[in-house]
This record gives C-alpha cells, structure tokens and sequence, in this order.
C-alpha cells in the first residue's frame, strides 16, 4: 500500500517537515537524512541574504522549499513576502504566516485567512500557520489553502499538543490534510497527533534543540511513521477515545 | 565610590569654563531636566507612571533566598519573581539562572546570534552629559562625515560582509539634522538589509520620515531611570529632558518603526533599579504595542578620551551576567545585546547563555572604518570615538568564534516591507 501526503496536488512519501526558525547546516543535514524530510521551511526574511553561508545553497537536490512569510504583520506583506520567494527561485509552495505579536508568535488568523485568498488566487499552494479554530478553518479552506497548519502550542515552546482537542476538530471536519506545526517538542507527541489523524508535522525547535540532532531526528521519524500506521490501523481512534467494552453494551438487542 | 566624572579642557575660553562650573556646581543655574523644549512633541502615555511606580516602590534587600528558588521554580516570571531575580538574594544563584536563561533563550533563538556594526556619522553634540566622551565641553576632534565619506564608509563594511548597520551620531540637531540623518539611511538602504538608528530623541512624524528613508529600529538609550540621578549627569542641552526621552520608543513605534531598543548605562545609578525600569519599559510598551520587536542592550560605564578613570563601579561581570539572565527569564522574547565595551571572554560566554546579538568590527570613532578594516592608512580625517572599546574583533574572527562555539552566527533575519 503507497501512502502519500498530497499537497496541492504534489505528492510526498515522508510526513516530516522540517520548520524554520532555528536552523544550521547541521540540521538540515539531519532532517533530511535521519528524519527523512521531503519538505523544508525557510523563512525568506533569512534567505534574501549574501551570507556566505546562504542556506539556499545548502538544500539537497529533491527537497521540496517551503518558504514562510515570517515577519509579516498584515496580510499585505505576507503577500510581498512569497512574491519575493518566488522571485528568489524558491517555487509555488508558500507558508502564511502572520503575527501581530512578538511576545508568543500566535497567528493572527483574520489576516492569514486575507493573504491566503490573495496567494492561491495568484498560483501559490498556499499552507496557511494557524490557530485552530473551525470556523477560520473553512474559511482557510474557501480561500484556496492546500492544507491548514494549526499550532499544537506556542512556537518554540516544546509544550506538545496543548490544542488538542480543537485539532482533532480539525482532522474531523476539514477535507485537507491538517499538519501539527509549532510546539511539538518530543517525538511521542508527534506520534500522538499522527495516532489523531494528522497528515504530518512541522517541528523545529525540538531537533535543534536536541543533544544529539542525528538521533533525534531519527526518533521523530520512527514516531511519525508508527502514528501514522496506528491511525491507518484504525487504532487510532481507540487510543484517542477508549477501548471497547468486551461484553457488547447492545447484546441484548435481538432481532 | 563615585566616579569622577569632571574634567577641565585647557582648550575652553574663560567663559566657556566659568559656565561649565556653574552648571557643575549650582543645580539652579541648569534648565528644569522634567520641562519639555520647545517642538519637542508630548504624547499620552501611562507607560512612564507605571514603570517610575514600580522602581521606586522596589527594595532589592527585601527578597530572599526562597523568593528566588521560587522565581526559578516558575514557568512564567511575573514582575514580583523579576525583582527577585535582580536582588542580592540572587547572586548565589547565578548558575541556575545562567542554566534557565539559556533554555529560555534556546526555546525562542535556538542557538543563532546575531551580528551587526554600528557606523558613527558625526560626533558633534550640544550636550554635555559628565560622562560622555562626546559632551559639549570635551575637547575632542569633531568630525561629520559627507555623504560620499558615508557611502565610503558603508561599501567597506558591506564588503566584509555584514548585513546590518546601526547608524550613530552625536546628539546634536543643527550638525546632524534629521534631513542629514534621512538620507544617510536611503544610502544604507542601499548596501544592508536592516538598517537601525541610535540619534538623539527626535518627534513621531521625524521617526515617520527616517522610516520612509529605510531606518526600522530606534535603540535610545535612557542611561538611568532615576530621573533626579539624571539631572545630577546631564547638565546642558536637550538630552536634559528626561520625559522626552523616555518617551522616545512609543514616538518611534507610531511613527511606522518595526522595533525598538532600550538601555540603561549601568554604573551611572542604582544598577538593580536602573535593570528593573529598563525591563518595565519593555514589559509595558510590548503590552501596548504587541507587534513590535523589542530589544536590551547592557552597557556599562567605559573610559573615555581625556578621562581613563571612568569605570561601571559596583557592576562587575558577575552583576551583569545576573542581570542578563534574568532579563531573558522575564522577558524570553526580546533581543539582547551585548556591545564590544564588553570583553571577548564574557561576550563568548554570555551568548551561550542569553546574548542574541553582538556587535563586530566595531569603531566608535567617526570615518576610520577603512583605517580600522585595511589597516591602511588613508590620511583621511578620523573624529575621535566616544568611548574606549574593549572587544575589537573583526567581523569575520567574530563569525568564527561564534560558530566555533557550536552558534549559528547570522547576518539577517529581517526584511523590509
């Protein structure tokens, strides 16, 4: 059985995105070789640069380029900002990402819902960062996003799946592949949110983070692949939601 | 201990002495340092009250070990926990805080720093502040470079690579106006990516204007929160106007900046009280204005040409660690800096803990960048700098030592929009 992840009509094998903010060479080397990364973010705000280590340079042949709009305040300059990815060479993939505040980096979702209308009008497969909440969820969705990105807690937080019980509304609601970004700090809670339903995960800060980033990044792999089969499974559902009783509660219906 | 801070030049004429020692020696021949001048703009505010409430109400000696087990007990730092952190009852903590100010740090830089240089244009100045090597009555070379000596200037620190600039000057607005200013930005436009101001405290349409020339940061420095310990330093000039001041970062965000930089000079005042405004005045103005970056910086007091005895007192290394870490557990988020008065063993210690950003390359002086960079010397005149540096490392042995410490050195994480 093939089981890929299909964003804006692209397909992918591998589940892991790795997000942007913290990166180094050593990173991306990781991610790709011992997480098995398809899909790499990159802040365009750090690759619109004569760095003589410019990490475009650094992105291995077959590596989807993800570039995000962090730094934009309003859906205007998070519309400038992927016109200028694109201009870069970085393609069609876009990451919205809007924050009016600095202090928690939480998505401003009215904006993101404004910029996504305006990219995907323009040709770009829009993968809008969220907060999650239904109802900007399907607005998301009419406004031609390719796949809704909520955050499980705070960026760089490490606090796992803190939004739970509203991204499983999401799973359970939106017909796009809905991928966990931000605060995803262990390998087990990607594991959970893939046992959820989740089509993949971003992380970041918890490789970059790590004692040793190869392992690391080889245990987020492992994880996401055995949430992914559990929920495949239909385990998925009954670890989230309890077993079933062993005596049936409806034996005593005959007819 | 108290600094000396006076120092006669033998280059004044009598009056000019006879008015410096006035203004040295009878606080009432000096302008009132709370009455604003006139075209200095005066907003509504409530950040003032309520950082000024809060410093005058602390008492560091009241906190004890266990307020600050707790604060490092705490996921979030509430401003109690911040003064506990800052108090003597810290210090033998130093290392936990060291360790949880680096996890903070970790949690929203990662392990990257970032690099800039400051670029001074003029060192002309209608102050005179007692403990700056620019004041009025100092007698050092002054110089204001043309716009071709700038673009000079720039082409060779863009060519070392560095992507960011800080423009300086003297405060002085009938040397250096904000016109001058301007266009000195619309050339840095030109060769950096992100190009930040360090000028006296000008209104929000001029911050408007200097925005629209390609200026996005405005760093003022507050030098001590104490506002009777600063008229007791800044004698003469606008700079006085210690309200204008303070309220120079809201100014700048409404006139369109993206962010703002604070400071405090350690050493000029009560350092505890001076670290706890300086963070309020983060802590309150992010509230309000949640958008914007906001930055620290840690000076502390350096010698300066014609006085070698100045010196930040009772701020040693140590005192300034602790203020640092705990500067990045209460206020995780902001950028802190770290400047080349520091040495380079701290510098190289203190960004593995909580430092974000350093400066490289550094000059203070004015037109000797390509002096200072080749090593060749131009003939050219050179003004002199404002304060003695201690770490002058290069861009590139700075970008080397940052990643041999296992750090991602970066240029630019920024773009205008």
């Amino acid at each position: 059985m093939t089981d890929k992840l299909v964003i804006g009509g692209h397909e992918f094998h591998s589940r892991f995105i790795l997000g942007s903010g913290k990166y180094s060479l050593n990173l991306i080397e990781s991610a790709v070789r011992d997480a098995g990364a398809e899909i790499i973010t990159l802040a365009v705000r750090r690759a619109n640069t004569k760095d003589q280590e410019n990490i475009l340079d650094f992105i291995p042949e077959g590596v989807t380029l993800l570039p995000n709009t962090s730094g934009a305040r309003t859906a205007e300059e998070a519309v400038r900002i992927a016109r200028l990815a694109r201009e870069l060479g970085c393609g069609d993939f876009v990451k919205v990402e809007i924050m009016r505040d600095t202090k928690y980096l939480l998505p401003d979702n009215n904006e993101t819902i404004r910029a996504t209308e305006i990219l995907a009008k323009e040709g770009f497969v829009v993968m809008p960062y969220m907060y999650p909440d239904l109802n900007a969820a399907r607005d998301l969705v009419n406004a031609g996003a390719a796949t809704i990105m909520p955050l499980a807690s705070p960026i760089g937080s490490n606090k796992g799946l803190a939004t739970k019980e509203f991204i499983q509304i999401l799973i359970d609601e939106i017909d796009l592949p809905i991928i966990v970004d931000a605060g995803i700090g262990r390998p087990s809670q990607a594991c959970e949110a893939m046992e959820m339903g989740a089509a993949a995960i971003m992380a970041n800060t918890a490789l970059a983070t790590a004692g040793d980033l190869p392992l690391m990044a080889s245990a987020f792999r492992q994880a996401i692949e055995a949430g992914r089969k559990a929920y495949l499974s239909g385990l998925g559902r009954v670890l989230t939601r309890g077993a079933s009783a062993s005596d049936p509660l409806t034996g005593f219906l005959h007819d | 201990m108290e600094n000396q801070f006076l120092v006669d030049s033998e280059y004044l004429s009598p009056k000019a002495l006879a008015r410096k020692h006035q203004l040295e020696n009878d606080p009432s021949s000096r302008k009132s340092h709370m009455e604003y001048l006139p075209g200095m703009e005066q907003i509504e505010s409530d950040i003032r009250e309520k950082v000024i409430s809060q410093m005058q109400e602390y008492e560091p000696e009241n906190y004890t070990a266990k307020d600050v087990k707790a604060a490092l007990e705490h996921d979030t730092c509430s401003i109690e926990d911040f003064k506990a952190l800052l108090s003597p009852a810290a210090a033998p903590f130093l290392e936990q805080m060291a360790q949880k100010a680096r996890y903070e740090t970790s949690k929203h830089f990662g392990n990257t720093v970032y690099m800039f240089t400051p670029l001074y244009i003029a060192n002309y100045c209608e102050n005179y502040c007692v403990y700056c090597g620019f004041n009025c009555y100092n007698h050092i070379k002054r110089m204001k470079l043309s716009m071709e000596q700038i673009e000079k200037e720039m082409k060779i620190i863009a060519d070392s690579g560095m992507e960011e600039i800080l423009i300086l000057t003297g405060e002085s607005r009938s040397q250096s106006d904000v016109t001058y200013i301007g266009e000195a930005c619309k050339l840095a436009r030109k060769y950096f990516r992100m190009v930040g101001l360090e000028i006296y405290p000008v209104n929000t349409d001029e911050y408007c204007y200097l925005h629209e020339c390609g200026a996005d940061y405005v760093t003022v420095f507050q030098e001590t929160y104490d506002a009777d310990k600063y008229e007791t330093l800044h004698l003469l000039g606008h700079k006085r106007v210690w309200p204008y001041r303070f309220d120079a970062q809201e100014r700048a965000l409404r006139g369109g900046m993206r962010g703002v930089a604070f400071s405090a000079l350690l050493g000029l005042s009560d350092y505890r009280k001076d670290a706890l405004a300086t963070a309020l005045h983060v802590y309150y103005l992010q509230r309000k204005y949640p958008y914007a970056e906001m930055s620290l910086s840690c000076p502390r007091l350096r010698p300066i040409v014609n006085n070698d005895k100045i010196n930040p007192l009772d701020v040693g290394e140590k005192q300034l660690c602790q203020i640092i870490c705990a500067y990045r557990i209460f206020l995780p988020f902001a950028g802190i800096t770290v400047s080349s008065r520091e040495s380079a063993s701290f510098r190289n210690g203190i960004v593995k803990i909580a430092a974000t950003k350093v400066s490289a390359g550094v000059s203070t002086g004015i037109g000797d960048h390509e002096s200072k960079y080749t090593g060749k010397e131009t003939g050219d005149e050179e003004g002199d700098e404002q304060f003695e540096i201690c770490d002058d490392r290069s861009f590139d042995k700075m970008y080397k030592d940052i990643a041999e410490e296992g750090l991602q050195p970066v240029l630019n994480d920024y773009l205008y929009v």
